[in-house]
């Protein structure tokens, strides 16, 4: 499996909750296989999907689901020390795990050679971190759907991309039904 | 009244209530406060563009977002304030130690400091330099404006104005 047809296990079960996406392909894809106002759509900024997703599920109470990817993750590891000393339990951080840059060419990350996340992560005190097949990410969603506390699921796929149009939603756009659909 | 605590006061005024931050030692005073006070969430972040895109996510919760920092961190959030506060038009506050002008002990700091206000202007961000301690009153209207024009705005203060702490 890869990124998008981990993307398309998850719908319709994200289809109403908060969702930020990662720049590049992860928001492309989410807004052409679901597009839906619930979804905040990055279109740069590449690093801060997790950082945008703990802020938004600290200052309300709805469930908040961070889609991510290793390589920005990689490029934002201050953000797991935040997360884990910042109490969210409505927080759950997906980072599709596919070893690679996707939106840049499938260059390697280096989750594709030795770096684990997922021990990453728990060293940085996260407490409930899994890591899964890309086959089971949509059972872990619902596991951490149903939980009240904050989770981190690392779904490691294949590296590989569809075509998908660029956004051409305008940001304030993407922002303010955004807004809208937390405030619904 | 110390200026830590005008800088409370105008945040208290305008409904500031998640704040994240970098330390430096000038915001010592005013990170204490905030750590301590029951009316905000207090949010450490381990690099100031980390900061912004956790501000940029409580702004769209409903919060009332500030960061606080250290003028180095100018060269660090440029692609998060361009392509994130800008582009989705988000208020920013961002409460600035001004470090590198006159009293400043450290050589290095003097490198960015010569590169702060140009580089802010740059990106067309509203700049207001506390340099006396008097200038902290102008910090309430100075929020208020920013969360009216949707911007982010910088507060440069100098090592002249914390003298003031």
């Amino acid at each position: 499996m890869i990124r998008s047809d981990v993307l398309k296990t998850l719908i319709p079960l994200i289809s109403d909750e908060l969702v930020v996406t990662n720049i590049g392909l992860p928001s492309q894809e989410m807004h052409l296989l679901d597009d839906q106002p619930s979804n905040f759509y990055m279109l740069g900024t590449m690093g801060l999907a997790s950082s945008i997703g703990l802020g938004l599920a600290l200052a309300q109470d709805k469930k908040v689901i961070a889609v991510d990817g290793d390589g920005s993750v990689l490029m934002n590891f201050g953000t797991l020390p935040t997360i884990a000393n910042n109490q969210a339990p409505n927080f759950i951080l997906l980072i599709i795990d596919n070893g690679s840059y996707g939106s840049t060419g499938d260059q390697t990350t280096y989750t594709g050679m030795k770096t684990s996340l997922a021990e990453v992560a728990r060293a940085c005190g996260c407490d409930n971190v899994v890591e899964c097949a890309a086959e089971d990410t949509k059972d872990e969603v619902v596991k951490a759907l149903a939980g009240e506390q904050m989770t981190i699921i690392i779904s490691k796929c294949e590296s590989g991309n569809i075509k998908v149009p660029v956004i051409e939603m305008d940001p304030v756009v993407i922002k303010d039904r955004f807004m809208k659909a937390v405030n619904a | 009244m110390s200026v830590n605590d005008v800088i409370m006061q105008a945040m208290r005024e305008n409904g500031i209530d998640f704040v994240t931050t970098v330390p430096c030692k000038q915001l010592a005073g005013v990170i204490e406060k905030i750590e301590q006070a029951d009316d905000m969430r207090h949010v450490p972040a381990n690099r100031e563009d980390e900061g912004m895109g956790l501000c940029a996510g409580a702004y769209m919760g409903g919060a009332k977002p500030a960061i606080i920092m250290q003028n180095t961190a100018i060269g660090v959030t440029i692609n998060a304030l361009a392509t994130l506060i800008q582009f989705y038009r988000m208020p920013l506050p961002m409460l600035i130690s001004y470090r590198g002008e006159v009293g400043e002990p450290v050589a290095c700091q003097v490198e960015m400091a010569v590169h702060t206000k140009a580089l802010l202007d740059q990106l067309s961000i509203p700049t207001y330099h506390f340099h006396k301690p008097e200038d902290a009153h102008e910090t309430s209207a100075i929020l208020s404006h920013c969360f009216m024009a949707r911007k982010p705005v910088a507060l440069l203060m100098d090592a002249t104005f914390w003298k003031g702490a």
